[in-house]
């Protein structure tokens, strides 16, 4: 079988259609250019009514929602995949662990996404300055704060103007009033002098352009919005590229497997394997842009051996797929005596997630690690999902009396205790660290015949310690409540609560950018300091995470290199 | 347990019976299929899962005749039907937990639920001389009473199992029921519509003894200017 050649040449081959893969689709469309998307999964709109999971009742659901191995955030999170996806597996290094998710589809993980969305501030891009662990960013905030403003403006934020120091201000909509838990939780907080802000999340609270609709408040951004009131990259960037002066050609269900090269070492385009008749083809191009994610775009790196490339495309560093890191993670919830008994008299679905946050406030000088962690509050009466009505009495014991039973008591336990739970999730900064990676396992393939992805992580005790924090933190404020903990509070056989690598879906670092090429694998327009002609554009080009959730970065940067690619390709440079 | 092995196991299983029982043999007339179960693909979901789904419901029912009567009894128990309220069978609980049973892959469940709807038989059989769902209200009650109730505080897998059974199948029971529409309207559940949210009502901040921050509320949405665009001042001060 003869691989399919397509004529075209294209200006731009970008890999992958989610935050940075949507943002180079509508920078490069916006400049009139020629580009092709490549998305490994399938196309996806929630505006259709057939395709959106958006307002389903539970009941539509044979599982009631229930989350499966194959949706695990639930039978209705637009999400295609998961950490486990059917022929399509991954490797560890024998005792250690990491958890990869990956969403197959336009738009990929923005479709899905929890939508908080925070600036990294200055001391984010100088980790070893801070505190001498890690490297630095070979740019600074004031690099980026004009393309986060621009990311404000085009996609829609809300959150507010505090002024504060490494949560930097930016243009904001203004944003929804807290729900009862959240009160509760800001009065908590307050009384262990831990700050509590607005949170500051992409939903449109108000009309930002024609084309997307204002939040009519489901609580439901998990499932993507049919009126494009949250931020997902394929109604956001991509919907929009394809209506600008530029040519947009979509590639669904394609899975590239590497990029091509000529000669000189050039990148030429890329090759893909076609799900729906398992035909590898060809796509050529003056350009190509990864932006697979930032594990799958080091995968295609390592994979694109050739004559000139022998470690791989960008890979004369032996820094491809180095330097993993994802956020740390650890929860804890409380049932709160003084929610018991609400009235459901009233809506309060409100925006997906939080509508409050607590940013960092610690003073890392006394404490036994670096960096920090923000705390996300959830709770509330929500929608009836599978696990509703699990152990329904259960807090019966805080008050003496019997758990369980049967017959019309446990209708009347379920009203008196539903919404009077609280959580809060600590999602804070790891270290990036050299001996953390993912390489390709040599002996695996998945059934596309494409060599899969080994993984090689550990936390160390930075991590350990920050989560035992982060555990002392939510006793204090769940406690201040008037909460009863649930669960135990896990110790050091547990790592303090510490998540899996990888379960917080922040994964960044394994093609980070810097000026020196012997040690970063782009240059600080993620640009491939081997090939001038290969751009990342996901979060693999981060020197380092920050206690902050990644897209927003990850679409200033995209933005930013955009832009450079255009110029670059108006002076005819590459 | 391999989902798709098993469920081809069961498929093929269904085939030979259905085929040996009505006698067909090459030529002869089809014979003619009561009861189709079948799966028509949604496009909210892959094709992967539609595959699933396909496999499941074309497949056996997990409850035998016997077991899914002794269920909807037991379910009812539960949640009882009355002149107020709406019963378990009244939400087809047990289909529910039919399917869930199939499809969570979990050999425990299942051999959970076997057991202890056995356990369940022997017992009354013991004490009464008749299965379960044939015993009196009564007698199903005094088999409840010693089995419904647990102490929260002696971890899970160090409680009877007969006690466990019943909490799973309380469980089920609960989310079955109140996933439905019957039970969604029972417990009062307003949302899952479009809306405006403009903050907790009055009354309910009154209830709880909380209330809110007028500077908090100052920064946020003035609601009846939600479809004016947004405009904003070089500072980032929004403007409309």
């Amino acid at each position: 079988m003869q691989i399919i050649e397509n004529s075209t040449v294209y200006d731009a081959i970008i890999v992958g259609s989610g935050a940075g893969g949507g943002m180079a689709t509508k920078v490069l469309a916006d400049a009139g250019l020629k580009v092709a998307v490549v998305e490994a999964g399938p196309f996806f709109d929630p505006a259709d009514p057939e395709q959106k999971t958006q307002l389903r009742w539970p009941y539509e659901s044979e599982r009631r929602g229930a989350g499966t191995r194959y949706r695990p955030f639930g039978d209705y999170d637009a999400a295609y995949g998961g950490w486990d996806i059917e022929g399509e597996p991954y490797t560890h290094v024998e005792g250690t662990k990491f958890n990869w998710f990956r969403s197959h589809m336009l738009g990929g993980r923005t479709n899905h996404w929890g939508r908080i969305s925070l600036r990294f501030g200055p001391k984010d891009f100088k980790g070893k300055d801070r505190d001498g662990y890690g490297d630095n960013w070979p740019i600074g905030y004031d690099d980026v704060k004009p393309y986060y403003d621009k990311v404000d403006k085009l996609i829609g934020v809300f959150g507010t103007n505090e002024g504060l120091p490494n949560d930097p201000d930016g243009f904001f909509l203004p944003p929804p009033k807290p729900r009862l838990h959240e009160l509760f939780y800001i009065n908590g907080a307050k009384k262990s002098g831990v700050p509590v802000y607005p949170s500051r999340m992409s939903m449109l609270t108000k009309r930002i352009n024609k084309d997307r609709g204002v939040c009519f408040y489901c609580g439901q951004c998990g499932r993507a919005c049919q009126v494009y009131a949250d931020f997902s990259a394929g109604t956001c960037l991509i919907f929009p590229a394809q209506k600008s002066r530029g040519q947009v050609d979509l590639f669904v269900n394609s899975v590239v497997r590497e990029v091509t090269t000529d000669e000189e070492g050039k990148a030429t385009g890329v090759s893909y394997i076609s799900k729906d008749d398992r035909k590898e083809y060809k796509l050529k191009g003056k350009t190509v842009i990864l932006a697979a994610s930032a594990c799958s775009s080091a995968r295609i790196l390592m994979n694109s051996k050739s004559k000139q490339h022998p470690n791989g495309l960008g890979n004369s560093s032996d820094v491809v797929g180095k330097y993993l890191h994802d956020s740390t993670g650890a929860d804890r919830a409380a049932f709160i005596p003084d929610l018991m008994n609400r009235k459901v008299s009233y809506n309060e679905d409100g925006v997906g997630g939080m509508h409050i946050y607590s940013p960092w406030w610690g003073d890392n000088s006394k404490l036994d690690f670096p960096r920090g962690y923000h705390l996300e509050i959830w709770g509330g009466m929500g929608m009836p999902s599978y696990g509703t009505g699990f152990n329904v009495n259960d807090f019966n014991k805080f008050f003496g009396t019997k758990a369980g039973g049967y017959g019309d008591i446990l209708r009347s336990d379920l009203k008196k205790y539903y919404g009077a739970v609280v959580g809060i999730s600590a999602r804070g900064e790891s270290i990036a660290r050299k001996d953390n990676y993912c390489e390709i396992d040599p002996n695996v393939v998945d059934e596309w015949g494409i060599p899969v992805l080994r993984f090689n992580y550990k936390w160390s005790d930075l991590e350990r310690n920050q989560a035992k924090h982060a555990h002392d933190t939510f006793e204090e404020i769940l406690t201040n409540m008037g909460g009863e903990l649930m669960g135990d509070k896990p110790g050091k056989d547990r790592d303090y609560g510490l998540h899996t690598p990888g379960a917080i879906i922040h994964e960044v670092g394994t093609t980070r950018m810097g000026d020196d090429s012997k040690t970063s694998v782009t240059n600080k327009y993620q640009q491939l300091h081997d090939v001038d002609n290969v751009f990342i554009v996901d979060a693999g080009v981060f020197t380092s995470q920050a206690d902050k959730n990644c897209t927003w970065t990850i679409l200033a940067l995209s933005w930013r290199a955009s832009d450079y690619i255009v110029e670059q390709l108006k002076k005819q440079n590459i | 347990m391999d989902r798709r092995k098993s469920l081809k196991a069961i498929a093929l299983g269904s085939v030979a019976t259905g085929l040996a029982a009505h006698g067909c043999k090459p030529g002869e007339e089809k014979p003619e299929i009561v009861d189709v179960k079948t799966h028509e693909p949604v496009k909210w979901r892959t094709d992967y899962e539609n595959k699933i789904l396909t496999e499941i419901k074309e497949g056996e029912n997990f409850f035998n005749e016997h077991q899914r009567e002794t269920m909807v009894v037991l379910c009812d128990l539960i949640l009882p039907p009355s002149e107020e309220f709406k019963g378990a069978s009244d939400a087809d609980v047990v289909s529910f937990i039919d399917f869930m049973a199939r499809d969570t892959e979990s050999e425990k469940m299942q051999t959970d639920l076997k057991g202890g709807l056995m356990w369940l038989d022997h017992k009354c059989n013991t004490e009464n001389g008749v299965v379960f769902k044939s015993a009196t209200e009564s007698q199903q009650k005094t088999i409840l009473d010693e089995i419904a109730y647990y102490d929260p505080k002696v971890p899970e897998n160090e409680r009877p199992f007969e006690v466990n059974f019943f909490s799973m199948v309380r469980n089920m029971t609960m989310s079955g029921f109140y996933t439905t529409k019957i039970g969604i309207e029972e417990l009062g559940y307003k949302g899952n519509m479009p809306n405006v949210w403009d903050g907790v009502p009055q009354d309910v901040l009154d209830q709880h003894g909380v209330a809110y921050d007028p500077e908090w509320i100052a920064k946020c949405v003035d609601q009846s200017k939600r479809n004016i665009a947004a405009e904003w001042d070089e500072n980032g001060n929004l403007l409309t």
